[in-house]
Formats: structure tokens, sequence, C-alpha cells
């Protein structure tokens, strides 16, 4: 049902992107003729063997580097800088929070330019908190708590500032297991308590499937989609039962070959 | 997914904890020891008759007679109030300087020469020229207190902010944070840590110069009735005015720590944290 009213509704719309950089004399093209789209509500992932581009495809979409070529468009509007529908989360969460800020006061900061009512600044704050459940660590600083609560932190960060689209760049490739799936599975409520679009790059294939409603593999040099991939999967998704399907096998098998194909065999070319 | 504290906030505790038990032991090192030396001093020289070497008990005599209270406004205030002065001026432009030449990149390639020129020479080697342009006054003091003790925080500014983590600006820039905030909220925090060691620095030459500044010309001030005892072999009271030089350098460091202590509480934290592991 989500589905199927979601998939008209086009939020986040790559065409034809492309992005080169400029090193020594010459242009190398990182990214060529980029195309796919997120519906709202959806859950996308990006993956693709390392060293793909995925970190400056997000860059790209983020507006926080240029496109060379192509466009991309958020609600219809074409990106030139960061967007404010969108959120950001970096995989390097002791790097993006403000040591010299308690946790509330993290979450607190991009929303004072926002020129919100008082009540409804205090109210996100304390909803985002609640929802990742670091209501009671408010008051501590991120360096009084363990990696995966950091991370919370910053997605805490992203909720409150109540983004259309929620940009992730290897989220939960610096905790532990366990905190993984903890992770994983607040994406999956964050995205059905505040029908949030969530974007994401991983390189962990499984994570991929267990949390997508659609794989964006990417692969050779220039980066290219090689396919997209609908995952089928029934909801509620379950670590445990959805990871113990028969087409969750697949899937990974399918993505794994995907990307084992699309490795980058060349030394980049020079154009 | 609980609130229970993480493993390394117990043992960052535990750590703590560790710390303050030793503290009562720590403590009485800290007091003790500069007793001890004051003992030895007060003791060793009782017998002295050595003319420079007076005993320290006729040297606190001098010390109370001359300092307690009756130099005290005419000397010892005025010397403060140049030292304050030209610190907090030299600290004040130093931070507006270091963060302007730290983020505005061609004023920096502008600058930097001539600051590493300047600061090159020290500014006691600069005295008379500034006494000759400036006069005797008490302007010229608190001008070369705060030109010396400028380049230390400068310095340290500038590199604080321009080290700033550059995945926390993405941050900034990510969620549109107005250029204020960037400044206030990411830059000048980031930098702060720096930005008291170069203050700290600062304080040292800030104190040097408050001190020399008094001995070239000046007719007032605990440098200058310092050096004039010295000049007219009243060795007790030269002495005296050392000690004074010694708790007044002693209590602006004091002073100091206690500032930075507030002011950089999260930084503390957090090394004694990584630490921990």
């Amino acid at each position: 049902m989500r589905k199927q009213q979601t998939m008209s509704n086009i939020q986040l719309k790559v065409d034809q992107l492309s992005k080169s950089y400029t090193v020594g004399s010459g242009q190398v093209e990182i990214i060529a003729d980029l195309t796919f789209e997120v519906s709202a509500g959806e859950i996308v992932s990006i993956v693709g063997p390392s060293g793909i581009g995925k970190t400056t495809l997000l860059k790209c979409l983020t507006g926080l580097q240029s496109i060379t070529s192509g466009t991309a468009l958020i609600d219809g509007k074409p990106i030139d800088g960061p967007p404010e529908e969108m959120a950001l989360v970096f995989q390097e969460y002791t790097r993006s929070l403000m040591p010299w800020l308690t946790v509330e006061k993290n979450v607190r900061l991009p929303l004072k330019h926002l020129r919100l009512p008082k009540a409804e600044v205090e109210d996100r704050v304390r909803t985002a908190l609640a929802s990742v459940g670091l209501a009671q660590a408010a008051e501590r600083f991120p360096w009084q708590l363990s990696g995966g609560m950091q991370q919370r932190v910053a997605i805490a960060r992203a909720l409150a500032y109540r983004p259309e689209v929620l940009v992730m760049d290897e989220p939960f490739a610096s905790v532990d297991a366990q905190t993984r799936f903890e992770l994983e599975d607040l994406c999956l409520k964050i995205r059905d308590e505040f029908g949030m679009t969530i974007l994401l790059v991983t390189h962990d294939i499984d994570e991929s499937v267990y949390l997508s409603d659609r794989v964006v593999v990417l692969g050779h040099r220039p980066a290219i989609v090689t396919r997209i991939v609908d995952v089928d999967l029934p909801a509620p998704r379950d670590q445990i039962a959805t990871r113990a399907l028969h087409e969750f096998a697949e899937l990974r098998t399918e993505i794994f070959e995907l990307i084992r194909a699309g490795a980058i065999v060349t030394e980049p070319s020079e154009k | 997914m609980s609130d229970a504290p993480s493993t390394q906030v117990i043992r960052t505790q535990a750590r703590a904890r560790r710390v303050r038990g030793n503290r009562p032991f720590l403590m009485a090192l800290q007091i003790g020891v500069p007793v001890l030396l004051l003992a030895a001093w007060w003791f060793g020289s009782l017998q002295s008759t050595d003319p420079y070497f007076p005993p320290l008990p006729d040297i606190l005599v001098q010390f109370q007679k001359l300092w307690l209270f009756d130099k005290f406004l005419s000397d010892v205030v005025p010397s403060i109030a140049n030292f304050a002065v030209g610190y907090l001026i030299a600290v004040i432009a130093g931070i507006l300087l270091g963060v302007l030449l730290g983020l505005v990149k061609p004023l920096f390639w502008l600058l930097d020469p001539i600051v590493q020129l300047v600061r090159s020479i020290p500014a006691v080697a600069l005295l008379p020229i500034f006494i000759a342009l400036m006069g005797f006054g008490n302007e010229v003091r608190v001008f070369a207190i705060a030109l010396a003790s400028l380049f230390p925080v400068l310095i340290s500014t500038i590199d604080g902010v321009r080290a700033t983590e550059p995945l926390l600006l993405e941050t900034a820039r990510s969620y549109r944070l107005t250029r204020w905030e960037k400044l206030r909220r990411v830059y000048l925090p980031s930098a702060a840590p720096q930005m008291f060691a170069g203050a700290l620095v600062s304080l040292q030459v800030a104190f040097i110069v408050m001190i020399t500044s008094e001995m070239m010309g000046a007719a007032r001030g605990i440098g200058a009735l310092t050096l004039l005892a010295q000049k007219s072999f009243e060795v007790k009271s030269m002495w005296a005015g050392i000690l004074l030089l010694g708790i007044l350098g002693f209590l602006a460091n004091l002073l100091f720590t206690l500032v930075r202590r507030r002011a950089l509480a999260w930084f503390i934290g957090a090394q004694k944290a990584a630490s921990a592991d």
C-alpha cells in the first residue's frame, strides 16, 4: 500500500549526473551519467566496490560538492548547495559531534537558525532524543558516551532537524556488530515514525538488503549504475527472521555478484 | 537500547575516583614542598652576614614595611593595572586578529610575513623607541606589554582556527549554520584550547615586560622600586621586591588556571576520558 502510494511521489531525482575532478593537467571522471530516483518514504541503499565514488556521489547529492554535469533535484528543485530538506549523518560520529556541547545542545544547534517557536524547538529535541533512546543522556557530553550512543546522537540531531530526506554515509561502519543491528532497526523505526526518506551508502551488502526497499549498485570507473535491485522482503523486517529468508540470501548473492563484476580492474583513465 | 552507562563511562569514573583518592597526598605535596623550601631559606639565612643575602626574617620585615601598605597604592596597583590592561588588550586583539587571519587566507598571506618579522624583535628592545615616541607615561608601558604579549596568543589562535576539524565544518555547512553560528559554535570553541595555550605564554611575556618596562625611566612601579633599591644598595628592599614579583606571578598563574578550567571544562574532560582507555 505504502509503496504504491509513494512510487508516484518522486522526492530525489538524479539525472545523468557526472562528477569529474581536475587532477594535474587532466580531468578524472569519477561518476558518469548516473540516473536513479528515490520516492518519498523509501529507504534506498547505494552499494558498490570500495573506491567507486559512493561518498563523492553523496557529497554531490547533499550539495557539499558541485556537480560537473547532469542534474540532481530534490522536490523538483536543483541541488546547488546544502538543501534545507536534507540532513546528513557521517560515518565518523566522533568527529561530527561538537565535543564542547552536551548531547542536547548538539541536537539543538542546527535548529537555532530555523527561527522556530521555543516550545517547538524543545519538543523536537526531546522527541528526537527519546526516539533514539537517549533521553537520559541529554546532559552528557559526546565523549562520555560509547560509539553506538554517539552515532545515535548524530541521528537524533538529524531527526530534530526534520528533514524530508535523511542521507547517511556508511553510518554504521564504525560500530560493533550488535550496535549495528540496533542502529539498523532504529533506521527502520525512524522511517515508519517520521515518514522520512532515507538514502544511505553502505559497504555492507547484508545491511543494504535488510534495510532497503531498493538497492542501487554502482560499478566500474567512471561509476555507473550497474543495476537497481528491488528488495521485496516482507515488512516488518526482523534481524533474525528476515535474514533467515531464502529471498534474503538470493538478493545478497545477486548484489554480491554485481559488485564483484563491477569492481575496478583497470587504472583510472584520464581524459 | 538501554540508557545504562557504557563501560567507557564507568572506566572514566573509576579513574577519576582513583585520582581523587590520591588527591590529599598530592595536595600535601603541593603545599609541603614550597613550605619546606621557605623553611630552608628562613633557617639557612638566619645567621647570614653576607650583605647580598640578608636573613629572610629581615626581608619579610622590609616586605611588610614597603608593600603592606605604604607603597601599595602608589606603586603596586599601577603596575598591576598596566599589566592587566596590556594583557587584556593583547588577548582580545590576538583572538580577533587571529580568527581573521585564520579564516581569511589572502589576509594571512598578506600579513604573516609582517607578523613573523615584528614578533622576532623583542618588545623590550623596542622600548627606547616607544619611549621616544610616546614619552615616559603609563601608555608606553601598557603599549609595550600589549605588543609583546600579542604574538603568542595571535599565532596560536591562527593555528587553532585553521586546525578546525573539517568534518565539523561539513556538518555545519550541511545544516546550513549561519556564518556567525559557525564562528561562535564551531571555530571559536574548536580553537579555544590552542588560544588558552597561547594566552598562557602571553601571560609570562606580559609579566616580564611589565617589570622591564618599569626599569626604564619609570619613577613608580614594582620594577622601578626594585631597581632603585638595587642601585642604592638597599638589598633588603630589593629582595622584598623580588618576593612580591614572585607572589604576583604565582597569583596571575593561579587566576589563569581557574579561568581555563572553567572555560575548557569540556576539553579537560575529553582528555581525561581519552586517557582512561
